[in-house]
């Protein structure tokens, strides 16, 4: 289910990192210590915004084993926001008190792995600051690809330069530079893994690139964080219970469940984890699956839904529940 | 092959051709040279080109020359036995790069070999293809003195090493190459079913 423990903490810190990014630095409330974590994990924030419940995830990125803070960057998502990242933006301020989940890794390094080939693109860096310090420390060979809009817009680049040398190489689009995947992927050692996480045109495309370069599935990893697409308003009607309750437009099914007070299971709430995954046992409209778990076969057969990603375009879904 | 119940117990699933990757390895013995003709001929010409096929089996000269033939125009090294093939195999995956495919076809102990090996170099076991074909017959390591029996086709075996009598389990290591064996007359000596040949 979905009891968590939450964790209160305060605002420590609020830094404008980038054009349209700022790092938020967490502590606990009563200043104990926070639990370590592993390279690649993310926490959710709990945001309260007017009448809306979001719980949205966010890559730490500090040290692992630094257990006095947490870390997490947020991109303003500027009009395509839902309201997440323009309420970290806007509304929370050093000493603003929020909850967040505990850790959770849905992005681990292979630790077996004999070398770590990372590529982001923008906000999609933040898993991997958490990730190269790990790797850093275990003295895992690894290196960086990260693809910047401008370096006005690119967090951390001089940072990461500075800290990891020539593991790290930054690709300036508005000077037109692109990664050379194909270049790169062509010359590592056998026992490589590729990890991708950015926007979701450029996670297909590397794992396509991977993949017509003969590097098995095995070998490679990505993550991405999406809000739930936004659609029309629909009704999820709950079989074992009976009641039915109105998704706003705006409102993932999980988030309406929420508001509606019914304990739906989730961990991940970005389409990823699979642990959100509940049965449809009727559904009169089409559904838009906006998960990354489903198997293509499942999509087609309709019995299941992501609830934390997808919604049906209109009309009415009775679930499992 | 046997369904089993236990998780560890390899599955197979047969060979089928990476088309994406830049070249295949591929391990085999007698039997399962057979198998990856077919193979072959599951994929287009230059699927083989790219292909350097080790068969590690003692092989007859006429056998060889019809490999030879049937194999073309995939490299062909033949090594006179299983170690000798692990022994090339590592050779050749220590310069290698990305992008290639390991495949292995043949008996268990030949596909666990193949599959030990590679994951020194990183291999995933499931990026590996296989496919069992020929002898059923297994490694065996006695829970007891740790000591390996080779080509088991007995159940229960006597362990070459320990001289205890086994029963030959479906846990299976990855890591050893082998499956368990375990005494099977710990609690009354000497009560020993019979042998019954089941892995030939």
């Amino acid at each position: 289910m979905s009891g968590f423990p939450l964790r209160r903490v305060r605002v420590a810190e609020v830094e404008q990192v980038a054009a349209r990014i700022k790092r938020f630095r967490f502590v606990d409330i009563d200043n104990a210590p926070l639990s370590q974590f592993s390279g690649g994990s993310h926490i959710s924030v709990v945001m309260h915004s007017g009448d809306r419940l979001m719980r949205n995830p966010y890559s730490l990125m500090g040290s692992p084993t630094d257990t006095s803070s947490y870390q997490i960057s947020v991109l303003h998502c500027g009009a395509d926001s839902r309201g997440g990242s323009k309420f970290m933006h806007e509304n929370v301020a050093v000493g603003s008190e929020l909850e967040i989940s505990q850790p959770l890794n849905l992005f681990p390094p292979v630790r077996l792995a004999k070398k770590h080939v990372l590529v982001a693109g923008g906000i999609g860096i933040t898993p991997f600051m958490s990730m190269m310090n790990e790797l850093d420390a275990l003295r895992s060979d690894f290196e960086l690809h990260y693809g910047v809009r401008s370096l006005e817009d690119g967090a951390y680049c001089k940072y990461l330069q500075s800290r990891y040398g020539s593991r790290v190489n930054v690709y300036r689009q508005d000077q037109g530079q692109m990664i050379p995947l194909d270049a790169i992927l062509g010359e590592q050692r056998l026992g490589t893994h590729m990890y991708v996480c950015g926007p979701k045109p450029m996670i297909d495309w590397a794992l396509q690139t991977a993949e017509l370069q003969g590097w098995p599935q095995e070998n490679l990893h990505s993550e991405q964080f999406s809000a739930p697409p936004p659609g029309k308003p629909f009704v999820v009607k709950l079989a074992k219970s009976g009641r039915e309750i109105a998704v706003k437009g705006h409102q993932s099914i999980l988030e309406a469940l929420e508001e509606h007070g019914v304990d739906a299971s989730f961990l991940c709430r970005g389409g990823a984890c699979g642990q959100c995954e509940t049965g449809v046992i009727a559904c009169d409209g089409y559904i838009d699956h906006n998960d990354h778990f489903l198997s293509e076969a499942e999509r087609v057969g309709g019995k299941k839904i992501m609830i934390c990603m997808s919604r049906i375009q209109t009309g009415s879904i009775t679930l499992d529940l | 092959m046997t369904i089993s119940t236990i998780k560890s117990r390899p599955i197979y699933p047969g060979l089928s051709p990476d088309l994406n990757a830049r070249s295949n390895i591929i391990v085999c013995d007698k039997a399962g040279a057979a198998a990856v003709t077919e193979l072959f001929s599951r994929a287009d010409a230059t699927f083989a080109k790219r292909s350097t096929v080790f068969i590690a089996d003692a092989l007859q000269e006429t056998e060889a020359a019809t490999a030879r033939k049937d194999l073309a125009p995939a490299t062909l090294e033949i090594l006179p036995s299983l170690s000798a093939g692990i022994v090339r195999l590592r050779e050749f995956l220590d310069n290698a790069p990305m992008g290639l495919r390991l495949y292995a076809a043949g008996t268990e102990p030949l596909i666990g070999s193949v599959v030990q090996a590679a994951a020194d170099y990183g291999i995933d076991h499931l990026s590996i293809r296989t496919e069992h074909r020929g002898s059923l017959m297994r490694r065996v390591q006695c829970v007891h003195c740790k000591g390996f029996t080779e080509n088991v086709t007995t159940n229960p075996v006597t362990c070459s090493h320990c001289g205890l009598t086994l029963f030959v389990r479906d846990h299976y290591s990855r890591r050893l190459a082998a499956f368990q064996g375990v005494c099977i007359d710990a609690e009354n000596p000497g009560d020993v079913p019979p042998m019954e040949a089941i892995y030939q």
